[in-house]
């Protein structure tokens, strides 16, 4: 099976550099707290995935002792061992040691919602099957003491082959040291008897492993017998021995008859569970508080739908208003900085390395690193709050008109800070179908990115006029925004209608209760993307910010007219400079879209991060005529044709929006839609679509509008 | 109507229903029960977007939202009447 072997591939790639003591997995539910347990568990000494939004990597993390060093390994959210998304099945491979080149684990923990034993219990009848020792944490216990839920913790534990059970709150901290000490105590401990829930499957699971030539976990077995001989379950079926086909086959229909096999699980584990729960909870958790006031609210479907419309104008709104202060803070720095350094060390090839290629040209990307942490700020409550569950159940019959199912919407949202966890959280869709035509239409989605050279463009040429509450400047960046949605729905329509024509994808999502977010996982992966975001343009963009500057200050002109002013003549050493002359070279392919030889360069020089094109335009109008103002934006519109015409018309500057929010120009993304594609087929279509959309759109916009 | 014998897409909102039957031959429905929608099981519809497609059911305190053509393959016995 294809989804197999890429699962492995992904998990090869994470190197594991130090060797601990033990390994333990964190298994649970999706929403069961899972993920701030192991921030509140591990704090800082954890390798973090390096995006935010629905956990899709492998986060690792420490747990420190005086002797001893355990590593934690949170797996992605599955509510069994029945894999059907590429998500379910890493934490399924992990559990059973099915990854290669890697040990399985020496212990699991086990995290359950307290207000949710229901489908929990589910999963950890599964998870005793593994002869893995089993330690269950019990999250959310306030939330469950407030609805008025009381849980038999003993009777709990008697009924779960007698696993420890330790309740927590992992957003106070409450029971965490409790649940530390017995994690530290878990590996080597004596795996648990399998639940009693299956006995005949438990006990025909144990007969056929006596006959396996190479030591097999009856839980492998169960999930042969129950799924049936596909992907790595054929593998299983090998280590059984000869005539195992007919033996499993002949034990399938003894075990289940007619039945679908895991209808019958279904029927079975629950049915147990809800005789677990009648010992051990009082009742079932009703919520009277907020929560459920917010739900029914939101759950009449005119007020919901307007919701999260005014949800999302109030996050755009916010990355652009909220920000300004710092903004004009670092830009001032950057200028008074760049002044400095000119005067200090005079004129030579130095000084305009350091002012006009690293200064100006790395201070205009980080000047957007306040936008950047408000929109994920955003994202990441919206997802940690349970919102964006909601917008995918909300949005469904929308999504549903254009081929895509609710789920589209989650991967779609996270494009809007980058659109490679955008992607890569497209693991959740079951239908592959379905997920190709989410790949291709999230990096139409406005990602962080494009941010700077909108926020740019619209700073410069749109005026500040208010309209009502809102303002001009922020509705044109609300307008591109919902473009991004507009060409990225329509793809996937196109691409659902061709391509990839066939059944309208099934839906079912679990919708979390709303839940307030914790501070400190917020900030963990805030402080995790701003590091990603500084990285960047500390090695990356810096490294393209003094390429161009090299570019643009040789060769040096040697015979420049000594009456023009200094400016006239650095004007003149840029035109004949290595990047003038290849943007020059290019210019005809732009000049039909209104774009100089300078903004063609800077184009040219974005194709590998689309954020570098500010960096370039920062270096290239650092000289000449325009350096005469202080700001960029100040720059750009006196820039001029020979003739003296304005370069920065609107018509050419909505045409350069247009290109932006089209053209794939980002090396990350190519890579990432390759890896998750598992070829080259879908990533070229990418560019070549995404590309000749903005070539074509840009040029149709200038032309009508001049 | 008869009320002992209904599909679950058929509940009005804050209306609770025990599921009697579940036909398990689409492997969809398969992947629902796994989510716990089996026999035996009480929900409570919560809610529904625009248009009344999906809905949103309420199961052992969980929200969980199905689309009409799905919720129509299981059927209910009525618990009590809505409001």
């Amino acid at each position: 099976m294809t989804k197999q072997t890429e699962t492995r591939v992904l998990l090869q790639d994470i190197p594991v550099s130090r060797q601990p003591d033990a390994s333990i997995a964190v298994v649970g539910s999706p929403n069961s707290g899972k993920s701030t347990l192991f921030n509140r568990l591990t704090g800082l000494r954890q390798r973090i995935g390096n995006y935010p939004g629905v956990t899709v990597e492998r986060h690792i993390g420490t747990l420190k002792t005086d002797n001893q060093k355990i590593e934690l390994v949170d797996l992605p959210g599955t509510h069994g061992l029945s894999a059907h998304s590429l998500e379910e099945h890493i934490t399924v491979d992990v559990v059973l040691g099915r990854i290669a080149g890697t040990q399985p684990p020496d212990g699991i923990l086990a995290v359950v919602d307290a207000t949710n034993l229901y489908q929990g219990l589910y999963l950890v009848q599964q998870l005793l099957e593994l002869e893995l020792p089993v330690l269950v944490a019990l999250t959310m216990s306030d939330a469950a003491e407030a609805s008025g839920l009381k849980i038999d913790i003993e009777a709990l534990s008697a009924r779960l082959s007698g696993v420890r059970i330790c309740p927590v709150v992992a957003t106070t901290g409450k029971g965490i040291n409790d649940l530390r000490n017995a994690l530290v105590e878990l590996p080597g401990q004596p795996a648990p008897a399998p639940s009693e829930s299956w006995p005949e499957l438990s006990s025909a699971a144990r007969e056929l492993a006596v006959s396996a030539t190479v030591p097999l976990r009856p839980a492998e077995i169960e999930r042969l017998l129950i799924d049936g001989p596909i992907g790595a379950n054929k593998h299983v079926l090998d280590c059984l021995g000869e005539n195992a086909e007919a033996e499993v086959q002949r034990v399938r229909e003894q075990l289940f008859g007619f039945e679908p096999p895991l209808a019958m699980e279904a029927r079975v584990r629950y049915a147990w569970v809800r005789e677990v729960l009648t010992e051990v909870q009082n009742q079932v958790p009703v919520f009277y508080s907020w929560r459920s006031r917010l739900r029914s609210w939101i759950n009449q479907p005119i007020p919901g739908t307007i919701g999260l419309f005014i949800v999302m104008a109030i996050v755009f709104q916010a990355v652009f208003a909220w920000a300004t202060p710092v903004m004009d803070l670092i830009d001032n720095v950057t200028a008074i900085l760049g002044s400095m350094v000119s005067n200090q060390l005079g004129g030579g090839a130095l000084s305009s390395l350091v002012s006009d290629g690293v200064i100006a040209g790395v201070g205009s990307v980080v000047i957007f690193l306040p936008q950047i942490i408000i929109l994920f700020l955003f994202i990441i409550l919206l997802e940690d709050s349970g919102y964006l569950a909601r917008a995918a159940y909300l949005m469904d019959r929308a999504m549903r008109s254009v081929g895509l199912s609710g789920q589209s919407i989650i991967p779609m949202i996270s494009s809007f800070a980058c659109a490679v966890p955008g992607i890569m959280a497209t693991r959740v869709i079951p239908n592959r179908r379905d997920r190709i035509a989410t790949i291709i239409a999230a990096p139409f989605m406005t990602c962080s990115a494009r941010l700077p050279v909108y926020a740019l463009l619209i700073a410069a040429f749109v005026p500040p006029r208010d309209i009502g509450f809102l303002n001009l400047q922020g509705l044109v960046l609300f307008a591109l925004y919902m473009f991004g949605i507009i060409a990225g729905v329509l793809t996937a329509l196109l691409i659902r209608k061709t391509a990839l024509r066939g059944p309208k994808p099934p839906f079912a999502l679990m919708l979390p209760e709303f839940r307030r977010p914790n501070i400190q996982t917020v900030l963990l992966q805030l402080y995790a993307r701003a590091k990603i975001f500084l990285y960047r343009a500390g090695t990356v963009i810096f490294a393209v910010a003094v390429v161009v500057w090299a570019l643009s200050y040789y060769p040096r002109a040697n015979d420049i007219d000594p009456a023009l002013t200094a400016n006239q003549a650095a004007a003149v050493q840029l035109e004949q400079s290595w990047l003038g002359r290849a943007g020059k070279f290019v210019e005809p392919v732009f000049e039909p879209l209104g774009w100089d030889w300078r903004v063609s360069s800077a184009v040219i020089a974005g194709f590998p991060a689309r954020e570098v094109v500010v960096a370039v335009m920062g270096t290239i109008y650092a000289v000449g005529d325009e350096a005469d103002e202080s700001t960029l934006s100040a720059r750009l519109k006196s820039a001029t044709w020979p003739d003296g015409r304005q370069v920065f018309t609107l018509p050419m500057v909505l045409g350069l929006l247009i290109f932006y929010a089209c053209c794939l120009q980002c090396a990350a993304t190519l890579a990432v839609i390759r890896r998750e594609t598992g070829g080259w087929r879908w990533p070229a279509f990418a560019w070549l679509y995404m590309t000749s959309i903005g070539y074509f759109g840009a040029l149709l916009v200038y032309q009508l509008g001049s | 109507m008869d009320n002992n014998c209904r599909v679950l897409s058929s509940l009005k909102r804050g209306q609770k229903a025990v599921i009697a039957a579940v036909d398990p031959s689409d492997p969809q429905v398969q992947r629902l029960m796994t989510l716990g929608l089996v026999e035996g099981a009480e929900v409570e519809l919560a809610g529904a977007a625009l248009g009344g497609d999906p809905m949103e059911f309420r199961l052992f305190g969980c929200g969980i939202s199905l689309r009409q053509e799905q919720a129509r393959h299981f059927t209910v016995s009525s618990l009590e009447s809505g409001d």
